[in-house]
């Protein structure tokens, strides 16, 4: 611990609520100049309205800010910058249609002002970009760089600022293996130097590999300080979700005849920034799990839409066991044994306003829940309460309304919906994307029962680590093409690494 | 100062109670505006909401006005559910009207006692005809239903001017725009001596329990909700947009076609080029006055109507212009908008936010 360095931010007793919840209650934090400081916590521990708090983009109702000693208020980011922080958001603030450099200069007000000399700035931003190994080329319009050189535009943006802290919300969800090493090299330079960084996460790995200290939160309040170099992962987990998780256990499973098949589905895009699919082809066997790496925007969207009718193509392009579907609806496509459960919980797999008995019917309709066109609401409201218990969702009741409901929660419910059909070909589409970890191992385990009693799984994702834990076979789409598929245990994170970026054999 | 709070969840009693401190408040506003123009505001409150119901032909009178606003606001409401904004149901009515008058005026009494039903059916088809081309132009083309809807109302305006002044004006009419009158085949008939009130109000009554059971109870209306409420999850579940979109104008436009029946075949007896005194138009703010829900656009109708009778009794006993129902029909829906807000937000007294800034 770099207990030399003074104190440049303390905060105590910060507490924070909101009207259904209290987000933080009573959290205090000590960060040192030049330290990298983590803070691991699950989705919905606060972690991210602490951030905001220091970013002054959330006021909060008690509790104390110091920084270097004196206490301060910081009412809104303008304030924060002043201070000198800077953050980098999850969501990405850039405008599409404008250049790295005109990105910058509207960040950076008055300074450059009126007397905006574009050139002057583009050759700081060339300088900085290349002191901290972050290539970025500020005459490239913002739409058509890839995600992680959006990234590096945002954090180049910060350190024209010359920051005192800066704040990473998530930044590797979005990330290869190849440029997360990268940003971590760019990080321990800046730190080597002075600038304090807050590294907000719930990758224990990474927090491992990068941080000085860490400051684990859990349901809004401290639960504890460690130095995550000395803890193993399973401790740092257990302090994060204040209890011990099964791993998931892959089960003996038997690869059978292909149920999914897709031959050379090419798409043109559906807008300006629409990713055209290549030639995708792909068959998923009854029994395996296959994955499709690759970092969003990649095409996914567009091949999911096919895949699962909300676009339709030719019929033979994709048949689910032998039948050809392409023309078919998506709920016709269901009652051929398609099931899907789609990236967004709230708007697209769940209807917000609706309870849950209502989002059961949403798509489960043809398990006996309408008779002569009338709703059996009675058999809704045993489906919904049924898919409650065996996927242990926490909830008010069938009554209760989707919204009401934590991510993780809503996505069991989902989740639960989709395998209570009984589909024969299953398709997932970032199944535990900001769920908690509980949330997270049920669903995965579940998932690998399903393949075990003869489904075939697709499951599309963004988290490498997911994958290569669910998966017997992986490919990787990049710029709308889809790699071939290999055995899990034949490849390694590097060669997949490679692969998201578009080198990948035809 | 006042503030607005954000609701953790909407609040189930503003979402009715919106509509009362609406009303209340449109009371307010218009004792006040009588009280400017010089009125002694109580009475004249009571001149136009009281006194109109101090007999039995004036319940009848009410209750011959709310049935059409009532009818054409269930079928826009099951549109409205959906973010279908139908907001044409006026033309719908005029040619329902007109394929009703058709027949009445053709075959006079040689149908006999087929004539109602018959003309009950045309002015339903003529209804649905003319909102299929809004909903052919919305499901196929992406044209806006609200634009196509309003402009095809000038439309059938015009046809029934055309009609009344062309080949239907009845050539006994001193050149009045106006068709002969219908015979006693083609009428409903009253529910009591002596006053207007007829049959036809049976027809709504019995569409207030099936449109609930519609909205509420049957797959077709859950998946017009779902297409409303997240069109994205409609997708994903695999309900047809096209289809969503065909039967609410339908749906809407078959009952405006059915309101216009019962009004040239009710209380006006003839089809003339100014029968109507905006029922489809009114409708709409009686759809979301009564929130969508089939008994409260009932409450809703009558609210609506009685502001019409009243308005007819306070120019008589007040020498108040007739536009004083219009002006009170505006305060309403005013009052509604600004008072929706209540049920997502909550009002919060505040002190100043902006203190001074820190650096």
């Amino acid at each position: 611990m770099q207990t030399t360095n003074p104190t440049l931010l303390r905060l105590a007793g910060i507490v924070k609520r909101y009207p259904a919840v209290v987000a933080l209650d009573g959290v205090r934090l000590e960060v040192a100049e030049g330290e990298i400081h983590a803070v691991l916590g699950e989705n919905g521990a606060g972690k991210s309205t602490l951030m905001k708090t220091i970013y002054g983009v959330v006021q909060p109702d008690a509790g104390a800010i110091e920084w270097r000693g004196a206490p301060v208020s910081i009412p809104d980011p303008l304030a924060a910058r002043g201070l000198g922080i800077a953050m980098v958001f999850q969501h990405f603030a850039l405008f599409e249609s404008l250049t790295v450099a005109e990105n910058i200069a509207l960040a950076l007000p008055g300074r450059f002002g009126r007397s905006l000399d574009l050139r002057e700035l583009a050759a700081r931003i060339v300088e900085v970009s290349g002191r901290y190994g972050l290539p970025v080329n500020p005459w490239r319009s913002v739409h058509e760089l890839s995600v992680g050189e959006r990234q590096r535009a945002e954090i180049v943006r910060c350190l024209l600022q010359s920051p005192k802290l800066l704040i990473m919300d998530e930044p590797t969800s979005v990330l290869t293996p190849q440029a997360v090493e990268e940003l971590f090299d760019t990080l321990r330079a800046l730190a080597r130097e002075g600038t304090a960084i807050l590294y907000v996460s719930h990758k224990l790995d990474e927090i491992r590999r990068l941080c000085d200290r860490a400051t684990i939160l859990r349901g809004g309040r401290n639960a504890g300080e460690v130095d995550p170099r000395a803890e193993t992962e399973a401790r740092l987990a257990e302090l994060m979700i204040g209890r011990s998780f099964p791993k998931t256990q892959k089960r003996e499973r038997q690869r059978g005849v292909p149920a999914l098949q897709i031959a050379e589905l090419s798409l043109p895009p559906d807008g300006p920034f629409g990713v055209a699919l290549q030639s995708v082809s792909l068959s998923v066997h009854a029994g395996e799990v296959l994955g499709i790496a690759g970092i969003s925007g990649n095409g996914q969207a567009e091949f999911l839409a096919a895949v699962c009718g909300e676009r339709r193509v030719f019929p033979g392009k994709i048949c689910v066991c032998e039948a050809p579907v392409g023309h078919l609806d998506a709920g016709e496509r269901r009652s051929l044994g398609l099931a899907y459960v789609p990236e967004e919980r709230l708007g697209r797999g769940a209807v917000p306003e609706m309870s849950l008995a209502e989002n059961a019917l949403l798509t489960a309709s043809r398990k006996g829940m309408v008779r002569r066109g009338l709703v059996d609401w009675r058999s809704a409201q045993a489906y919904a309460a049924r898919c409650i218990r065996e996927f242990d969702v926490r909830a008010g009741g069938p009554r209760a309304a989707a919204r009401s409901l934590s991510g993780g929660n809503l996505q069991k419910f989902i989740v639960g919906r989709e395998i209570m059909q009984q589909p024969k070909v299953m398709v997932l589409a970032q199944p535990t994307w900001g769920v908690d970890v509980a949330a997270t191992a049920l669903i995965r385990q579940r998932i690998l029962d399903l393949a075990a009693a003869g489904v075939a799984v697709l499951v599309v994702s963004e988290d490498l680590g997911e994958i290569l834990e669910l998966c017997d076979r992986v490919a990787v789409m990049a710029g709308g093409r889809l790699s071939p598929a290999r055995e899990v245990g034949e490849t390694h994170a590097a060669e997949i690494g490679a692969w998201m970026a578009g080198g990948f054999p035809q | 100062m006042i503030r607005l709070a954000r609701r953790a969840a909407p609040s189930r009693l503003m979402l009715w109670g919106a509509p009362l401190v609406a009303v209340a408040l449109t009371f307010v506003l218009g004792a006040a505006l009588f009280a400017a123009m010089g009125q002694p505001p109580l009475s004249a409150l009571h001149a136009l909401f009281v006194s109109p119901l101090s007999d039995l032909n004036g319940v009848s009178e009410l209750l011959l006005k709310a049935s059409p606003l009532c009818l054409i606001a269930l079928g826009l409401a099951v549109g409205f559910r959906s973010n279908v904004w139908n907001i044409g149901a006026e033309g719908q009515m005029y040619m329902g009207a007109v394929f009703a008058t058709g027949l009445a005026i053709h075959f006079q009494t040689r149908w006999g006692a087929w004539m109602l039903p018959a003309m009950i059916l045309a002015g339903v088809a003529g209804g649905l005809a003319w909102a299929a081309i809004v909903a052919a132009l919305r499901a196929h083309l992406h044209a806006s239903e609200i634009l196509v809807s309003l402009m095809l109302t000038y439309v059938a305006a015009l046809i029934v001017k055309y009609l009344v002044f062309g080949p239907w004006q009845d050539p006994a009419a001193n050149n009045f725009p106006l068709t002969v009158s219908f015979e006693d085949n083609a009428l409903f008939s009253p529910l009591m001596e002596g006053i207007r009130l007829n049959t036809s109000l049976l027809i709504t009554l019995a569409s207030i329990p099936l449109a609930w059971v519609f909205m509420k109870l049957s797959f077709t209306g859950f998946q017009l909700r779902v297409a409303g409420d997240a069109p994205a999850a409609a997708r994903y579940a695999g309900h047809s947009e096209a289809r969503a979109i065909w039967i609410v104008l339908l749906v809407s436009g078959g009952a405006a076609g059915l309101a216009g029946v019962t009004e040239v075949a009710g209380p006006i007896g003839n089809l003339n080029d100014r029968w109507t005194p905006g029922y489809g138009f009114t409708a709409i703010i009686v759809a979301a006055l009564g929130r969508l829900h089939p008994v409260g656009i009932a409450l809703a109708a009558l609210l609506m109507a009685l502001l019409y009778i009243g308005g007819e009794s306070a120019q008589v006993a007040l020498q108040l212009p007739k536009a004083v129902s219009s002006v009170f029909q505006g305060l309403l829906l005013m009052a509604l908008l600004a008072c929706e807000v209540l049920v997502h937000f909550r009002l919060q007294w505040a002190p100043s936010t902006r203190s001074s800034r820190a650096a």
